[in-house]
């Protein structure tokens, strides 16, 4: 273990010399502060719906779950949410307003979301909303948004299929995480066969169906496919299944508490993923998770998803510092946490193209929004609503980080609606 | 489903899916041994019971990090004392709460379920202040983790053998302090007639303290032991609380025999249904098995002979 801290803390004296000689051009071709003024931007020419906006500050929400199951997951959304904000303060805020913030706990709970989401925007009348993370979460307050005409954003990586005018999704949809990594694996690992594994809802249902399409797509063969019951603390059955059948990879989308039990009962099956065979991939084990299930029970494993947060580049070792700086050093940041991070600069960027903050025009400014200053690199918004991002692969190690060991030459185009894959 | 493998590989998978199956027993065992204790011998539905593991799984936590740093020369035996640390937590705290809320609501059942859902609630809440809502990585020793080869086929997790050689001793343990000792033979007594009890000089109040506090030491145990296999994070402990009430009913209240012969029902239909249907269908079937047998016979499957 203390190895690893040194050696990362070299990297990023290394890094930080290179921010200031060429990094800092480049973050401020977009974010440096413009030193907008509020005066310029009077108050009734940019906010002609009634949004919680004065001379000074412009209100926004936060809204996930900070009590119940998905706290464990949640937290980091809401850490990186809270350092944006507070970083656009620190740079003049937007059009000359401080943000500030009311943050509701949905409290694991679908309806308490709508609810919170209705009283954010009926009540508060926020300007944007920063939230949900389960794709339940998020289907119960679609409605709300639509209904009202709300704007939210929303960082989990998910299973697609959907496309709200009043939603910008700053994670993966399915095809963008899924596909580049199994022609990875086919690729370089010479993977044939594939075992799918996944919880009971869904994320993995549609995930696999999308892997299996690509899978035979790929001439390759599917040799089992399994789901759990949320919650599952059992796996030898399936680990037995998994030696018999002796597939090169398992693919495994298996969330919360069941992750632990289910890496935990691997490694104590005697199933090495440090050798070559059989390969582990998976979608749904972030830095977050890895902090739960130990670094010594996943060690050898592959990863598939945007984010790592070893990735070496100037902005995200700025990033993580600075979280680090806000959040205590012993934090670790996944996929998602990056991923709700890029909100508030997302609609930071469409706000001050429009000129305002009305909803409609955001929403007419946001697709071609750029980000050059994102820790996972270069992203832009398309015009369905989701990111052009690039796909990483990280390979894990026992101190719980990831190594990055493939990733995509271009930015991925998001597809939620992806055909032949339904 | 089998005909491209040979025998070999048959016999190899089925013994260790026999194994998988006995592992389940004893995870089932030890999850529902505590509850038995509460909910059979004293009528008690202890909603907290999994709050209850979770403490014993957090103590665990707390112990590998003192050992680590103050002793690490003997971190590799810090899960015995681990254990021995939660039943003690856990069975102090288990006797606060009947002393402070259950006891007086002995005459109230009903009451008690919410009040201990309550309980549950607050531990969450209290875990999550303390130890964060982020689930904690326990480090497990290292001569704990792995798996012992027996053939190329077979290989047997040294955390199965634990929890199976714990699940023996804990159910050994209660066994004798039940039907061996003093301290039983006044449990089953205040079970059959609380007032006859106390008329004949048992100190009816002490033994429930004594009892509820014992049912949650070892809930604490077996938590402590399901670092191995599971998570520690604050809702954790509503992973088990499903299956342990299904064994301790389908088993019958107020039979601790009833409900290790329930465990070993639920866990074999469950593991050999897992292996050849898909994991969520095979949780079907259980429960609805379960509920079949439980509509015939409604008492469970061993049912203590009272004169009603």
């Amino acid at each position: 273990m203390s190895d690893t801290p040194k050696k990362s803390i070299k990297t990023m004296e290394a890094s930080r010399r290179s921010v200031l000689m060429g990094g800092t051009a480049l973050a401020a071709s977009l974010f440096a502060p413009k030193f907008l003024k509020a005066a310029d931007y009077p108050t009734a020419a940019v906010n002609t719906t009634g949004l919680a906006v004065t001379d000074e500050d412009v209100t926004i929400g936060i809204l996930h779950s900070i009590t119940g199951t998905m706290a464990i997951s949640e937290t980091g959304s809401v850490q990186a949410e809270k350092l944006a904000i507070e970083q656009i303060n620190a740079q003049g805020g937007i059009l000359g307003r401080k943000i500030k913030y009311i943050q509701e706990d949905g409290a694991s709970d679908w309806p308490t979301f709508a609810e919170k989401a209705k009283k954010l925007l009926v009540n508060d009348k926020v300007a944007s909303v920063m939230g949900c993370w389960t794709s339940a979460s998020r289907k119960a307050v679609l409605p709300v948004f639509e209904q009202y005409n709300g704007f939210l954003y929303y960082p989990t990586f998910y299973e697609g299929l959907e496309e709200s005018p009043n939603v910008i999704y700053t994670g993966q949809e399915a095809t963008q995480q899924i596909i580049a990594g199994l022609d990875w694996v086919a690729e370089t690992k010479g993977a044939k066969s594939f075992y799918l594994l996944g919880s009971d809802y869904i994320w993995p249902r549609t995930s696999n169906k999308i892997a299996r399409k690509h899978i035979e797509k790929l001439g390759l063969k599917v040799v089992g496919e399994e789901y759990y019951p949320l919650g599952h603390t059992q796996f030898n059955s399936v680990i037995n299944k998994i030696r018999l059948k002796k597939p090169d990879v398992i693919y495994a989308i298996v969330v919360g508490g069941s992750n632990v039990a289910f890496y935990k009962q691997l490694k104590a099956a005697g199933i090495d993923m440090t050798k070559e065979k059989p390969v582990l991939l998976t979608i749904s084990v972030t830095e977050d998770e890895i902090r739960g299930i130990g670094g010594e029970n996943i060690e050898g494993a592959y990863a598939c998803m945007k984010y790592f947060q070893s990735l070496d580049n100037p902005n995200n070792i700025a990033f993580v510092e600075e979280f680090k700086k806000m959040w205590g050093d012993d934090m670790v940041i996944g996929d998602v946490t990056q991923a709700a991070y890029l909100g508030p600069w997302l609609w930071k960027a469409a706000v001050e193209k429009a000129g305002s903050f009305d909803i409609d025009k955001v929403r007419e400014a946001s697709p071609g929004i750029e980000l050059t200053t994102a820790p996972e690199g270069y992203v832009k918004v398309h015009k369905n609503h989701h990111l052009w991002s690039k796909t990483r692969v990280g390979h894990a190690k026992a101190d719980g980080q990831y190594e990055v060991v493939f990733e995509t030459a271009e930015l991925v185009e998001p597809d939620p609606f992806p055909e032949g894959y339904q | 489903m089998f005909a491209e493998y040979s025998m070999g590989e048959l016999g190899a998978i089925f013994a260790m899916q026999g194994f998988a199956g006995l592992i389940l027993f004893s995870v089932f065992v030890l999850m529902a041994l505590g509850l038995a204790i509460i909910f059979g011998q004293m009528g008690v539905i202890n909603m907290a019971h999994g709050e209850f593991m979770i403490l014993g799984a957090y103590v665990t936590y707390l112990t590998s990090n003192l050992f680590a740093t103050y002793i690490p020369s003997l971190f590799s035996i810090y899960f015995f004392l681990a254990m021995i640390l939660a039943f003690f937590v856990t069975a102090a705290l288990g006797m606060l709460v009947e002393w402070s809320m259950i006891r007086h609501l002995y005459k109230r059942p009903l009451d008690t379920l919410l009040a201990t859902w309550g309980l549950s609630l607050i531990l969450q809440q209290v875990y999550r202040s303390v130890f964060g809502a982020r689930e904690v990585g326990v480090t497990i020793p290292e001569w704990m983790m792995g798996s012992l080869p027996l053939t190329d086929m077979i290989e047997i997790p040294i955390n199965g053998i634990f929890v199976m050689v714990l699940a023996v001793g804990i159910s050994t343990a209660v066994y004798i302090m039940m039907f061996r000792s003093s301290w039983g033979k006044q449990v089953r007594a205040v079970t059959q007639n609380r007032v006859m009890a106390g008329a004949v000089g048992i100190n009816t109040e002490r033994t429930d303290r004594l009892t509820f506090g014992i049912g949650c030491g070892v809930a604490g145990v077996a938590g402590s032991a399901f670092t191995m296999i599971g998570s520690t994070g604050p809702t954790a402990g509503q992973l088990y609380i499903v299956d342990t009430f299904l064994v301790v009913v389908f088993g019958g209240a107020a039979s601790l025999l009833g409900t290790i012969a329930s465990a070993f029902s639920i866990s074999q239909a469950q593991s050999i249904m897992e292996f050849f249907l898909s994991g969520s269908m095979a949780k079907v079937l259980t429960l609805l098995t379960v509920v079949g047998i439980l509509m015939l016979r409604p008492q469970g499957l061993f049912a203590l002979k009272l004169r009603k």
